[in-house]
């Protein structure tokens, strides 16, 4: 379990993340988004306590990072940026990272055969493509078998064959109990993966609620309605809370009732109705709409995600 | 690279341990081994502690018979004997420099902090396995370097020296023990600044650009403060003679560590306060 309270970080005049409280539960998969720079990889690093928070404060396990006896058993964490030495070979990188536990060499072999860089793990890390560093840094985050997981963009890079795998382990690790807090700045990916959403936008809350919720609250309740009547229906579904669009004569989008109370009236009224369809906004949708006004570098997408620390 | 999407799972790990010193040193070996530049800086420096008194020794013996009684005067046997510890401390303190601002330059000091979050063994540690590896090469460096110009040196009396005449044991050794001190004090100064370029620059303004400079300064000044600074208190270490203005071997050797100890200090503190 992670909990975050008021977790806030300055980098000098920047507030990177501002007042950002919530908790991620065990055996669930809980995906943290927001748009490029909006504070998702700074949120990671105040949890690892790689920098200490401005105000706030956030503990994994009821512990600040750093005060666990064992951390790579509490936490495994794969950052999004580089965190291997070039020079180093896979094997060597994780069989030093397992030494400051006095975890065994055998684990260091089973995890490199789980992630499949067998043939690469003598080979200089340096030489690895994007995709074969995801691996080998997901490869270090299992390494000490941890409670938690926190994966910064895991599919970056990734091939599809990868993306899947990613997925499928992503699953395997929520339901074994185990915390897993994954960022993305994909929602399309989060759909697939997450049970659950945080969602950030310039480094403040914006959402903290489950993947269906989420949906619900951002399209609203619109309803397609199809009727030779529409004029109709239409002066007697509207009122403070309704709203009604029409982009065809018979067709309405009315906003604010559901499919059933919409179908309710028009019976009582004798209207004949030739459609009704609730109206889901796409995850996508429903995702831009609530970071619109959120989005750090508009159509700049080759900016860094955070500052450089 | 070949990996099953169906069957993911992570094989649970039996016993879990936690993070102590001895592990993190075990680490920083592993670290330190593996990396093929690090060794090849290591083996250079090595190697010219052993050959540069060699080749002085070479040039000394045969030209010899050339040189003025003045060069034969200031010819001192273990002058040529510890001749490469001047030059192995640049490739002492630059690797001392690099073996942290390595991290620091490819993100592998995330990997680090987040294994040993408490920071403070991993700088022990790093200093712990990098003293200890210099002084262990060193000493024998220093001792075949001795015995190898010596060698070379047997036709000419007067460049003669016993290993167990006084001090001459102390300053061969003083040589080892001065070379892994200065790979301290750069590993501390590579700590603090996290930059390699800036480390080895500031190593270099310490060690070779200021003590020149003080000859700029009125005599009696430059006498009263050259004999403090880091160079010269550590050089004590290995120096036979001592002036009216140099420190004793005791003194500028505690005095070195004392310098070393400042700097690894302030290095602790700022890992432990800034962010990664």
């Amino acid at each position: 379990m992670i909990e975050a309270n008021g977790l806030t970080k300055d980098y000098g005049e920047k507030r990177a993340v501002s007042d950002v409280s919530f908790t991620v539960r065990d055996g669930i998969v809980t995906g943290f988004l927001g748009p490029n720079g909006s504070g998702k990889s700074t949120t990671m690093r105040l949890i690892l306590g790689l920098d200490a928070p401005t105000a706030g404060d956030v503990q994994v396990d009821g512990k600040h990072y750093r005060d666990h006896a064992a951390p790579l058993h509490e936490v495994g964490a794969l950052l999004e940026a580089r965190s291997v030495h070039t020079g180093r070979s896979a094997y060597n990188h994780l069989r030093a990272l397992a030494q400051t536990h006095g975890i065994p060499g055998s684990r260091v072999d089973e995890m490199i055969d789980l992630v499949g860089l067998r043939e690469v793990a003598r080979k200089r890390a340096g030489q690895f493509s994007l995709g074969m560093g995801q691996r080998l840094g997901i490869a270090a985050a299992l390494l000490g078998d941890p409670a938690t997981v926190i994966l910064d963009e895991p599919v970056n890079g990734l091939d599809p064959e990868g993306v899947h795998w990613i997925r499928n382990l992503l699953k395997r690790l929520a339901g074994e109990g185990r915390t897993v807090f994954v960022s993305s700045h994909l929602m399309s990916e989060m759909a697939l993966t997450a049970d659950h959403l945080i969602v950030i936008g310039r480094g403040r809350l914006l959402a903290d609620m489950s993947v269906e919720e989420f949906v619900r609250k951002a399209s609203g309740e619109r309803v397609l309605a199809r009727s030779p009547q529409a004029t109709r229906l239409r002066e007697l579904v509207l009122g403070p809370q309704v709203s009604v669009t029409s982009s065809e004569p018979e067709v309405l989008e009315v906003d604010g009732l559901t499919a059933q109370q919409i179908g309710e009236i028009a019976a009582s009224n004798a209207i004949v109705l030739h459609e009704l369809t609730p109206l889901k906004a796409s995850l996508e949708e429903a995702f831009m709409e609530m970071t619109r006004d959120e989005v750090e570098y508009k159509s700049r997408d080759d900016e860094p995600e955070e500052l450089a620390a | 690279m070949t990996s099953s999407s169906a069957a993911v799972s992570v094989p649970r790990l039996e016993s879990k341990e936690r993070v102590t010193q001895a592990r993190v040193a075990l680490s920083e070996w592993t670290k330190f081994v593996s990396l093929r530049s690090t060794l090849w800086s290591l083996g250079v420096g090595i190697l010219l502690t052993i050959l540069f008194p060699i080749l002085f020794a070479l040039v000394t013996e045969t030209h010899w018979a050339h040189m003025s009684a003045h060069d034969r005067a200031n010819r001192h046997p273990l002058d040529i004997a510890l001749a490469g510890v001047n030059i192995a401390q640049l490739a002492i303190a630059v690797l001392g420099v690099l073996v942290i601002t390595g991290e620091y330059s490819t993100g592998m000091i995330r990997s680090t902090l987040i294994a040993v979050p408490k920071r403070l063994p991993v700088l022990w540690a790093k200093i712990a396995v990098y003293a200890t590896v210099s002084f262990v090469l060193l000493v024998p460096s220093v001792i075949i370097a001795f015995f190898a110009s010596q060698e070379i040196l047997a036709g000419h009396h007067i460049l003669q020296i016993s290993f167990s005449a006084p001090g001459v044991a102390r300053a061969v050794i003083g040589g080892a023990v001065y070379v892994t001190l200065v790979g301290i004090f750069a590993l501390g100064i590579g700590a603090i600044l996290r930059n390699t370029a800036g480390g080895i620059a500031t190593f270099v303004g310490i060690f070779f650009v200021i003590p020149p400079l003080m000859d700029v300064l009125p005599t009696s000044w430059n006498n009263a403060i050259s004999q403090y600074l880091p160079s010269n208190a550590g050089r004590q270490l290995f120096a036979l003679n001592h002036g009216a203005h140099t420190l004793t071997p005791l003194a500028g050797g505690l005095l070195m560590v004392a310098y070393c100890a400042a700097v690894v200090a302030v290095a602790a503190v700022l890992l432990v306060r800034r962010d990664a």
